[in-house]
């Protein structure tokens, strides 16, 4: 089972944090650099410092968390039922399939000129793009767990005269979750990698917009707490989706390993 | 309900070729006959024991019967009725595990026992068939913590709480250490003497054929048809040792299953 916190994971993890910190440290003032072009740990946190003091930082975070957010619900809320549809019906998935395996590859980013379109300038746009970058790979890798369940377990649920409702709520969601709480956790690093790059063209807030602006502004200590700071939420966004996977009811997946 | 009529039975399974072989050009499907013309009658209560060696389709025939699988041509009739889809009616336990692997015992007993009204007696009931199985104490256990027997006595459980018009189990005793062997077939045809319902079963052991069947039904190698079909008259408890029309039968049939000598 996963356990993030123990004391020699984080140790480990702190230690190799130190050190990059140090080599940082150490080449920002021997480089011979600028502070402009390079600005060494102790700039960079003390800009962070002020920039989260001001409550800069803070809006833009809860900026692009609020898209993210969004724009992933609305994706699983859509492409699960979606998958599961798809992996059930077998015309549907014939021919829905090639359009799907179409668009995937299509990167969100190439997107941004229709969605700006369309939706103008402000969150619409952005959440828009998040949405197709989490809504593809949920409806895949539902449709493809919930073909790959046995088909004895349906067999079991004929015996047993379960209706349509019980078979999508006790064959069909059991049996996807575990798979489908790893997609999940795939999908949230992809959304919040596009949602900063949705940010850096159509919208005037946000952890990519706040990046953007800095560089024009030519301030790379602000560039660089925004790179953190969209490290330190995406490790947390992944902590919390993990935690999703221990919960009591894909347990039974769990253990089988 | 109970009476079972087989009528000219075949079974085909087409496989398709992914790659020519060497040498041969033709990419046509491969057509597998599984059971080949099978006819059997089955009467109303019987305990039926089927045996055969491993591939000549007993399972196939099983889920046909059951409702799960389509004969390619011919047809089953229950009661005169012919089998179009699985029903609550007959419950089936699956060679492979069949046991929700997201439900914990006392779920999977509870499938059969879901639409009772009266909690108190569905859980009084639920507990009996898990106390019959010896899984007490297993309740909240999933089937992936349990050992290969144990789901296997959770599955029978499983399927003996619905109290089915008709029972068919494919190898339910498989992977059952020998005492719990016999405890469950014990139970099983004490089970089949009090409600009296038909009971399908196959099994690999010559021996649960001749002390539970009223008839034994031997299947041959592919494209696999009946070898032989006896009904035992002899009441039960049966004991093979002393009972030399059994006695002769087991060595008919050991004979029958490629083997010269009863062992
Ligand atoms: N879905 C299928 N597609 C193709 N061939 C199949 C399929 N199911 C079964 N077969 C074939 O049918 C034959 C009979 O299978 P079946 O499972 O009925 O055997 P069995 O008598 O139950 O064997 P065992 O005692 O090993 O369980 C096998 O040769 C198998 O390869
Ligand atoms: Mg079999």
């Amino acid at each position: 089972m996963f356990k993030p916190f123990s004391a020699r994971a984080v140790f480990n993890s702190l230690l190799s944090f130190g050190t990059v910190l140090l080599l940082w440290q150490v080449t920002s003032s021997f480089s011979g650099w600028s502070s402009q072009v390079f600005p060494s740990p102790t700039t960079v946190f003390n800009s962070m410092w002020s920039l989260i003091v001001n409550g800069t930082l803070l809006k833009h975070s809860v900026a692009s968390l609020y898209r993210v957010t969004v724009g992933f619900y609305l994706a699983a809320l859509l492409g699960i039922p979606f998958g599961i549809m798809l992996g059930r019906m077998l015309l549907m998935r014939d021919m829905l399939n090639p359009l799907i395996q179409f668009l995937r590859p299509i990167s969100p980013l190439a997107w941004i000129p229709l969605a700006m379109l369309w939706f103008g300038i402000g969150d619409q746009p952005a959440i828009f793009l998040i949405f197709l970058s989490s809504f593809f790979p949920l409806v895949v890798a539902t449709m493809v767990a919930v073909s790959s369940i046995s088909p004895v377990y349906f067999q079991v649920a004929a015996n047993f005269c379960f209706n349509r409702t019980e078979v999508v709520t006790k064959i069909i969601v059991p049996a996807i979750l575990p798979d489908v709480i790893t997609a999940l956790r795939l999908t949230i690093s992809i959304a919040w990698l596009v949602v900063v790059a949705a940010e850096m063209i159509a919208v005037q807030s946000g952890l990519g917009y706040m990046i953007l602006d800095s560089r024009n502004a030519l301030r790379m200590d602000y560039v660089m707490v925004g790179m953190i700071t969209i490290g330190i939420i995406g490790v947390i966004l992944d902590l919390l989706m993990r935690m999703l996977g221990n919960i009591e009811s894909t347990s039974w997946a769990i253990r089988k390993h | 309900m109970g009476h079972i009529l087989i009528q000219n039975i075949t079974k085909e399974y087409v496989n398709r070729r992914r790659r020519p072989r060497n040498g041969e050009d033709n990419t046509r499907d491969e057509v597998l006959t599984v059971l080949d013309n099978v006819n059997l009658e089955f009467q109303d209560g019987e305990m039926v024991c089927i045996l055969g060696p491993s591939g000549c389709g007993k399972s196939t025939l099983l889920r046909m019967i059951a409702g799960f699988d389509t004969p390619s041509s011919g047809q089953i009739l229950i009661d005169g009725r012919q089998v179009t889809a699985p029903s609550a009616d007959i419950i089936f336990v699956f060679q492979h595990n069949g046991l929700l692997p997201w439900m914990t015992v006392w779920e999977n007993v509870e499938l059969g026992l879901r639409n009772m009204q009266d909690e108190e007696e569905k859980s009084a009931q639920i507990q009996e068939f898990i106390n019959m199985v010896e899984l007490a104490g297993f309740e909240n256990h999933y089937p992936s913590q349990l050992s290969g027997g144990m789901q296997r006595r959770a599955e029978l459980a499983r399927a003996l709480a619905v109290n089915p018009e008709m029972l068919i189990m494919d190898e339910p005793f498989n992977g059952l250490d020998f005492l719990t062997h016999m405890k469950m077939r014990e139970e099983v045809v004490n089970m089949h003497e009090f409600i009296a319902k038909t009971t399908l079963m196959v099994t690999h052991d010559i021996d649960d054929a001749l002390v539970m069947g009223d008839r034994i039904v031997v299947m041959g190698d592919r494209p696999t048809q009946v070898k032989l079909v006896r009904k035992l008259e002899m009441g039960r408890p049966r004991n093979l040792d002393r009972d030399p029309e059994l006695a002769a039968l087991r060595d008919e049939l050991f004979f029958m299953l490629g083997v010269s000598y009863a062992v």
